[in-house]
């Protein structure tokens, strides 16, 4: 009886170990001499992928902060006008992990600008409703933005960041679909 | 004393192992038919992956084909992300249908969203028939 349960919790430890294995290890890999480190740190969470980056990209964790991720969280079911509810136990992981990532929580440069640029009373829940992302993006034209079918939304970061996906928004990975291409 | 042993790792195999796309789908079918005694076809299914449902909202007029496409061995787009959304035939893309959660689950929204009602068993058996056949 006890030594089938000690092998049982065993099997159940060792994959448990394995999915931290995989889950974990988010740093940049390759040489840090040659490739700037991405300026918000990538998504690494398996759960979170599946949860939250079928609709659109995985926004990174640290591109908002805990207080803005607590709000959407609690109104999973109309989520921008879509249902994105969750099961309670996905709910819980994704919560937080989101809560544990988040740009007031994170050491990466974009991140702490991003939680810098907010009110302490000011709790977005749009990334492109904050004031760091307002000011950066304030000569694109929305009108062009929203009739360019491949961009469709400002909130599409992908369509111009081509990096985005890996938590990098550098100015040099920057192709605007349509007209302007290369950005720099 | 083995058998618990044996219990506990089999449970673990059934987590980590994805039923093959074709197995999972035909066991979900059975599933459906089984709920009442029900069977599906191909047809009925095509027409109501076409159907168009008229909302208040925008976008107005919306279908399961609005985001997955009607010609369902290519891929889609997201209507209001844009985001490309992979081929919906199983033969095509087979990471399809092979987690009945995952099947649930998306019913469950695109049915609200795009109907503004969740789906009956008749409905999702006959998409099921329909889409195995693509
Ligand atoms: C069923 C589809 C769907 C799922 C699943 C989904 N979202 Fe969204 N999400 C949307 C839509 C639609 C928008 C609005 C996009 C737009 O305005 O272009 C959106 C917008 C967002 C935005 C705002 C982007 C911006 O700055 O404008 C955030 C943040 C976000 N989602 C986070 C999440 C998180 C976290 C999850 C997982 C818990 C999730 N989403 C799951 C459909 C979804
Ligand atoms: C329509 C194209 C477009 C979309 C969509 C877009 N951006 Fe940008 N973004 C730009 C451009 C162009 C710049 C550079 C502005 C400048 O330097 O004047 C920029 C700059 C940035 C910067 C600052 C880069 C730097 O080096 O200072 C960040 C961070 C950023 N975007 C994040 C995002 C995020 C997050 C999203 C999605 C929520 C997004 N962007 C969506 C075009 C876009
Ligand atoms: C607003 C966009 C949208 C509409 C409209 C939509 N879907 Fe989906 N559907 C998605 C997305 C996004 C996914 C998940 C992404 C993926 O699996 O690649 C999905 C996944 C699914 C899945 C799960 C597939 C699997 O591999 O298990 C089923 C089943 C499904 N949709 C059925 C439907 C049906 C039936 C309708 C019409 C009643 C419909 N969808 C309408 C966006 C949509």
């Amino acid at each position: 009886m006890k030594k089938s349960i000690v092998i049982g919790s065993v099997i159940i430890s060792s994959a448990v170990a394995s999915l931290a294995y995989c889950s974990g290890g988010g740093e940049y890999e390759g040489s840090k001499w040659f490739k700037p480190r991405p300026d918000v740190a990538p998504v690494t969470n398996q759960l979170y992928k599946n949860e939250c980056a079928s609709c659109h990209m995985g926004y990174q964790p640290g591109l908002l902060p805990e207080r803005s991720w607590q709000k959407l969280m609690t109104g999973l079911d109309d989520h921008f006008s879509d249902n994105a509810e969750l099961t309670a136990e996905s709910y819980t992981a994704i919560l937080n992990y989101l809560t544990d990532n988040a740009a007031d929580k994170s050491d990466y440069k974009r991140s702490r600008r991003i939680a810098n640029s907010l009110a302490a009373d000011d709790t977005p829940l749009r990334i492109t409703d904050t004031d760091y992302f307002k000011r950066k993006h304030r000569e694109l034209s929305l009108t062009t933005i929203t009739h360019n079918a491949e961009i469709g939304s400002i909130s599409n970061c992908i369509a111009c960041h081509s990096q985005a996906d890996k938590g990098s928004f550098n100015e040099n990975e920057i192709r605007i679909p349509g007209a302007l291409g290369r950005w720099d | 004393m083995k058998k618990q042993t044996l219990v506990s790792a089999s449970l673990l195999v059934a987590i980590h192992t994805p039923l093959f796309a074709g197995e999972q789908l035909e066991s979900t079918i059975q599933l459906y038919q089984r709920q009442g005694n029900l069977s599906f076809s191909v047809e009925a299914g095509k027409t109501l992956w076409n159907q168009e449902i008229t909302h208040k909202q925008m976008p107005v007029t919306r279908s399961c084909a609005s985001c997955h496409g009607s010609d369902v061995s290519q891929s889609g787009k997201h209507i209001k992300t844009t985001k490309v959304i992979k081929p919906m035939s199983p033969t095509i893309n087979p990471d399809r249908f092979t987690d009945q959660a995952k099947i649930e689950k998306w019913f469950l929204r695109n049915c609200k969203w795009t109907w503004g009602r969740e789906c009956s068993v008749q409905e999702k058996g006959d998409i099921l028939r329909y889409l195995s056949q693509q």
